[in-house]
């Protein structure tokens, strides 16, 4: 499993006289979908940001597609860092640019110049994530919430990820955007084959997406497998996490979009 | 243990038995296409209309690779294409895009140029009549203050009176002093021609303290807390607080507008007058190395060339430029959108339009007082 896209070992984080993370071990396997999931303050954002390297670990290390994150020239971790996209929790979308060029972005960074070819990409990204060609010209603060996140998502595609990476992606968006959000990623993963990882505390986008599900707590990776193995798991966190009245609700819900 | 290369994306050419065959394999994906698209495209051209191509030996195909191939078929499927059902997925949600395109963003035309200088002259008339209508609604939230004795924002104009007036204490009196050795060296020179030592004093003192103190000190203040206001209160528009205080019922005004606006107003005075004697003391020491005028006698002429009227002028200007200055940094704050482009333009929006209203009233003011402190 050398190419695995991540690979996070013995992963230790501190702020302050904190401990976030006490050795964190997780292996990503191609082509699955991983929800991180842990109480609030477990540091799932922060763990998130350091596979993608916009954090250093205090100890331990990270590998993307087998090569750890910060080896080789700037090239070399130039073309590491392209092969992820990344949705941020509040779509982190350049508000002075307009959607169309926010989507074309990346893509002009990496040396796209000719015009009808971006025109054409913006418009194949924006229709992937569903949304109509005349919201290209629109600013990010004439867009609501859930379109936002869709422009975050296409942009976040733009350069054609194998690993797509998601901060709460639902967080925010009523339930009806929320599990037509689940739909689209869904639909994604199986179209394009990305591996996707995903920070939540919607248990409903936890049941209807992950393949696999990561427990983060105390530190640790509590228990990492499929949802019904998680389930099953004797530990107070997850018994409070996933057997609660609200939790098995959510949970159910979820599965019924599948 | 460095993962295998992915196999590079290569174009064949084939022609058995007349019929002409692009022969397509490798990963046709961003990652490997971008380094060498320029070739591939080229390439791509020269494929005629009547080829058959062949994509069976296409290891990955990513929506850039694929659109690519659209576009060389001129955005229908060739005859006599070979596609594994693998593919298919992506070529048919290519087919579902149609050749609508996106809109297209209006260029520029002749009449635009007229049409922006017409937008100009309502925008400033936009801004002239929201300007008013802020100083009105500061007025209706301060009578109102009055009559309910509501809470008064005290301790928020304490803490932006030591933010705009004792924090700027430093930067005033350097370049106030800088100024005021430049401007005493240079009169110096001139004056010792003539013999006319002595109306350093004069030039200095009424220069100062009438006229050069105040629209310095206000330069300074609308640089560096002019912006700082437009820039918080624009932040907070963006973030919404400034929502979250009209919803508790609390006057934004009141609460924000007010206590700068106060706090400048007041601390514009002592600052002008701190400005001021800084510049003069700076002139002062210049005039006695260039001069050899004695300080005793610079300090006792001073009252004698300079009537105390000018003083009074010169603070009163002081107050009214930083009140100036406050009113127009919160009015640009208040219209801040939330996105970064707007929050730079209205920033130096403030800037520029608070320095000019300084120097407009100033032209005021000196029309206004042209017969009060003078000597004849």
């Amino acid at each position: 499993m050398s190419d695995c896209p991540i690979q996070v070992q013995g992963l230790e984080t501190r702020f302050g006289q904190t401990w976030v993370h006490r050795g964190i071990d997780l292996v990503v396997p191609a082509g699955e979908v991983v929800a991180l999931v842990g109480g609030s303050g477990s540091g799932k954002t922060t763990l998130l940001r350091q596979m993608v390297g916009l954090l250093r670990p205090n100890a331990g290390a990270v590998s993307l597609f087998g090569e750890p994150l910060f080896a080789g020239s700037r090239a070399e971790q130039l073309e590491r860092r392209r092969r992820f996209g990344m949705l941020f929790q509040h779509g982190a979308l350049f508000s002075a640019l307009s959607v169309f060029a926010n989507v074309a972005f990346p893509l002009r960074e990496i040396g796209i110049a000719d015009d009808a070819m971006l025109r054409d990409l913006v418009q194949l990204k924006l229709a992937m994530v569903e949304l109509d060609a005349d919201v290209a010209l629109r600013m990010p603060a004439e867009l609501s919430g859930g379109m936002v996140k869709r422009v975050a998502l296409a942009r976040a595609l733009a350069l054609e990820p194998e690993l797509l990476l998601l901060d709460e992606p639902t967080a925010g968006l009523d339930p009806d955007l929320s599990s037509g959000f689940v739909r689209l990623i869904r639909a994604l993963h199986r179209a394009l084959g990305l591996t996707v990882v995903l920070v939540t505390h919607d248990l409903d986008t936890l049941a209807a997406l992950a393949t696999r599900v990561a427990v983060l707590a105390e530190g640790r990776i509590l228990a990492f497998g499929p949802l019904d193995e998680i389930m099953n798991v004797q530990d107070p966190f997850i018994e409070r996490f996933f057997h609660g009245e609200r939790a098995r609700a959510a949970l159910a819900r979820g599965r019924g979009m599948g | 243990m460095s993962p295998e290369p992915r196999p590079i994306p290569v174009i064949r050419f084939e022609r058995e038995g007349g019929a002409p065959r692009v022969v397509l394999s490798g990963d046709w994906t961003l990652r490997l296409l971008q380094p060498d698209l320029d070739a591939l495209e080229r390439q791509l051209e020269q494929a005629t209309a009547d080829c058959a191509w062949d994509l069976e030996a296409v290891s990955r195909l990513d929506s850039f690779g694929a659109l690519l191939l659209w576009r060389s078929w001129g955005r229908q499927r060739p005859p006599g294409l070979v596609l594994p059902d693998r593919l298919e997925p992506v070529f048919a949600r290519l087919a579902e895009l149609g050749d609508s395109g996106l809109p297209l963003e209006r260029g520029y035309r002749f009449l635009d140029g007229t049409e922006g200088v017409g937008r100009i002259f309502f925008k400033m008339l936009r801004n002239a009549v929201g300007f008013v209508a802020l100083i009105g609604q500061l007025v209706i939230d301060f009578a109102h203050l009055l009559h309910t004795r509501g809470h008064w924002p005290v301790l928020e104009t304490s803490a932006n009176f030591y933010k705009v007036g004792v924090r700027a204490m430093p930067v005033t009196a350097l370049v106030g002093f800088l100024i005021g050795v430049v401007l005493s060296y240079l009169s110096a020179l001139q004056l010792r021609a003539f013999g006319a030592d002595v109306f350093i004093v004069n030039i200095l003192g009424l220069g100062i303290i009438r006229e050069l103190g105040p629209v310095l000190v206000a330069v300074l203040v609308a640089g560096r807390s002019g912006s700082a206001m437009t820039a918080q209160i624009g932040v907070m528009r963006v973030t919404e607080e400034i929502d979250a205080l009209a919803a508790m019922g609390i006057s934004p005004y009141v609460r924000l507008v007010l206590p700068k606006v106060v706090a400048l107003t007041l601390a514009m005075a002592p600052l002008t007058l701190w400005g001021s004697a800084v510049a003069l003391f700076g002139g002062m020491v210049s005039a006695n190395l260039q001069l050899d005028l004695s300080f005793d006698y610079f300090v006792n002429a001073l009252p004698r060339a300079v009537p105390v009227a000018n003083l009074v002028i010169g603070l009163g200007k002081g107050a009214v430029f930083g009140l100036l200055i406050a009113l127009v940094a919160c009015y640009f704050g208040l219209r801040v959108k939330p996105n970064t482009e707007s929050l730079s333009a209205n920033t130096t929006a403030s800037v520029v339009t608070s320095i000019t209203v300084v120097i407009l009233v100033d032209a005021v003011f000196a029309i206004a007082t042209r017969s009060i402190g003078l000597p004849r």
